[in-house]
């Protein structure tokens, strides 16, 4: 059996030339924003993998992000060294997911459904977050904090020697490795039945069941695996804030995502990636200014896309790319059919 | 239970309407079987019933496949067992190829390594060659249908639900399916729910008439399409 056009393949070459300049970029630029990048661009990942693949939207997306963002606030502040704290950022989101996707996926709720239930679960979470000011809200050493959220907590060390910890520079090259690996997860899972099954329960569900697939077990799977990259995250984004406050878990947060995955561009991992990259960086820019709200432009780059360009941006090159391929390929067919000719019509000639 | 698929009182209500009325059903091996009647019949609730695409509770009565009770299983645990469905309104995966869709229902059965060479089977059997590579949403219904009856066939199922199989097709399609089906029915007990009355009468099985949620009349195709009351059914459908 052949690739499937439909899940793609990896391109090592991109794959090497993105990790070299991931590798070499700190030495012209400074870290500290290029890694926030990079989370945000882990998140969309997470999000565009299950949407773009298996059809599965959720507007809440964030509830995972945040969690795992509180987990590891809440276990490093506990236990003080970061590696555990690290794997339960991805492990408590996940097993969240995996209850969460199991009422929804096999109570057959889907679609609109699924999305508003999602939203939801964000929504309670930046509600119930925001109200945790009083003493009461304390898990172990670890004071919740209310809408003032978690600060001064222990950020990632190498692992077992907690009085080695990691900023600025370690933490980037934590980020790009944290980004390069779920990527190569993701093209791992496509290129395996598991995969194929996915794509295929994106475009017919029922007919999926009629081959014989659970097919809610394969939703309840993908959903908790992106909802552990989701955590990891959330995980890194508290490292990188030093500050974990409800807001990971507000309706911004979980729009944003949406937007750029949208943008980027659905049934691509990379289109997510390049989305949450490019429009991270334009919204740190005009967090610079105080002259147009933030939202309004995120607002308008989504009617753009939506209008514009429904498919995202890396689709509509993909699809120019192969226009052009095609052409090409056309124009060298009809050159060589000129030639044959005039090399059959030689002998007359002579 | 001696039967590849057994009913005992299966009913199915929607609000105030009957749609199955305490139907006792038997398909034996290798049996070919068509269910037939008119619109509204029941014929399709009935099929939905046996495979799973309704949820049956024990008050519907029950349903046994191959002695298993499979009343209240889901579709996907029913085609486990070795069942083949094919629904009634083509139900593909429209932006995926003919070869992609036929490999996801190989290879549940097959696995990574066999599935390539059950498509490569089925392809040549069913003829479907020329559309191997083109997206199935770009296909024409009678084609689709086709995709549809080699994703069943290429799990190589002994029991074949067939709904309404030739809706659709042209002329040499619904030949070409005969065929097919006569060609499954070797090694597979068949089930086909059409309305087609020289369809069925193609097909020369056992016929299974419905009418009003219940089982009207059974026995050899001739006969039985040429019964009166049959017609009355029928022609008394059309004129109301």
């Amino acid at each position: 059996m052949r690739a499937w056009p439909s899940v793609g393949h990896i391109r090592w070459g991109w794959f090497l030339l993105a990790t070299a300049i991931l590798l070499l970029l700190p030495l012209v630029t400074d870290t500290h924003t290029p890694s926030v990048l990079l989370i945000w661009a882990l998140f969309a990942l997470s999000l565009g993998m299950m949407w773009g693949y298996a059809g599965l939207l959720s507007f809440g997306h964030a509830a995972y992000f945040g969690l795992g963002a509180y987990t590891y606030a809440v276990a490093v502040i506990n236990i003080g060294e970061s590696t555990v704290p690290l794997i339960l950022s991805m492990l408590v989101p996940a097993a969240v997911a995996a209850v969460v996707g199991a009422m929804m996926f096999y109570g057959r709720i889907s679609d609109v459904y699924m999305g508003v239930i999602t939203l939801l679960v964000t929504l309670i979470l930046f509600k119930f977050m925001s109200a945790t000011a009083g003493d009461a809200y304390v898990i172990g050493g670890a004071r919740l904090g209310g809408f003032n959220g978690m600060p001064g907590f222990h950020t990632l060390n190498v692992p077992g020697y907690p009085e080695i910890s990691l900023f600025g520079l370690p933490t980037y090259y934590v980020c790009a490795a944290a980004l390069l690996i779920c990527y190569l997860v993701c093209r791992w899972i496509l290129a395996r039945s598991f995969g194929r099954v996915l794509v295929g329960i994106r475009e017919n569900e029922a007919r999926c069941e009629l081959m014989g697939y659970n097919v809610p077990a394969f939703k309840t799977a993908i959903f908790t695996v992106c909802a552990a990259m989701a955590g990891l995250a959330g995980c890194l984004f508290a490292n990188w804030a030093e500050i974990v406050t409800p807001r990971v878990f507000s309706l911004g947060q979980a729009a944003e995502v949406l937007i750029w995955v949208i943008a980027g561009g659905l049934g691509t991992l990379i289109g997510p990636i390049l989305g949450a990259i490019s429009l991270g960086y334009v919204k740190l820019l005009l967090g610079e200014q105080t002259l147009i709200d933030n939202s309004l432009i995120l607002g308008a780059v989504l009617i753009i896309v939506v209008l514009g360009i429904p498919r995202g941006v890396v689709p509509a090159l993909q699809g120019l790319w192969a226009a052009a391929g095609r052409r090409a390929r056309g124009r060298a067919g009809s050159g060589q059919g000129a030639r044959r000719t005039l090399g059959a019509s030689k002998p007359e000639h002579t | 239970m001696s039967g590849v698929v057994e009913t005992q009182e299966l009913t199915m209500r929607f609000g105030g309407v009957t749609a199955v009325d305490a139907v006792n059903f038997s398909l034996r091996e290798r049996e070919l079987r068509c269910l037939i009647g008119p619109n509204g019949a029941g014929k399709s609730t009935f099929f939905k019933c046996i495979t799973g695409q309704y949820a049956l509770r024990p008050e519907n009565g029950r349903v046994f496949i191959r002695g298993a009770d499979v009343t209240g299983w889901n579709t996907h645990e029913i085609v486990r067992l070795g069942a083949g469905i094919k629904t009634q309104v083509p139900s593909l995966m429209n932006g995926l190829t003919v070869e992609e869709n036929l490999w996801l229902s190989a290879r549940r059965v097959h696995g990574w390594a066999g599935a390539g060479g059950a498509v490569e089977e089925i392809t040549a059997e069913l003829q479907l060659g020329e559309q191997l590579r083109r997206l199935v949403g770009e296909l024409s219904h009678g084609e689709r249908q086709m995709v549809e009856i080699g994703i069943v066939l290429v799990q190589r199922p002994w029991l074949v639900l067939l709904d309404e199989p030739a809706a659709g097709m042209t002329g040499n399609e619904v030949e070409r399916l005969v065929g097919v089906i006569r060609h499954i029915n070797q090694t597979a007990s068949v089930i086909v729910v059409d309305h087609d009355m020289e369809f069925v009468r193609m097909l020369g099985s056992l016929v299974t008439v419905f009418h009003q949620g219940a089982i009207l009349l059974e026995g050899p195709a001739n006969s039985v399409l040429d019964d009166p009351a049959v017609r009355e059914v029928y022609v008394g459908n059309r004129a109301a």
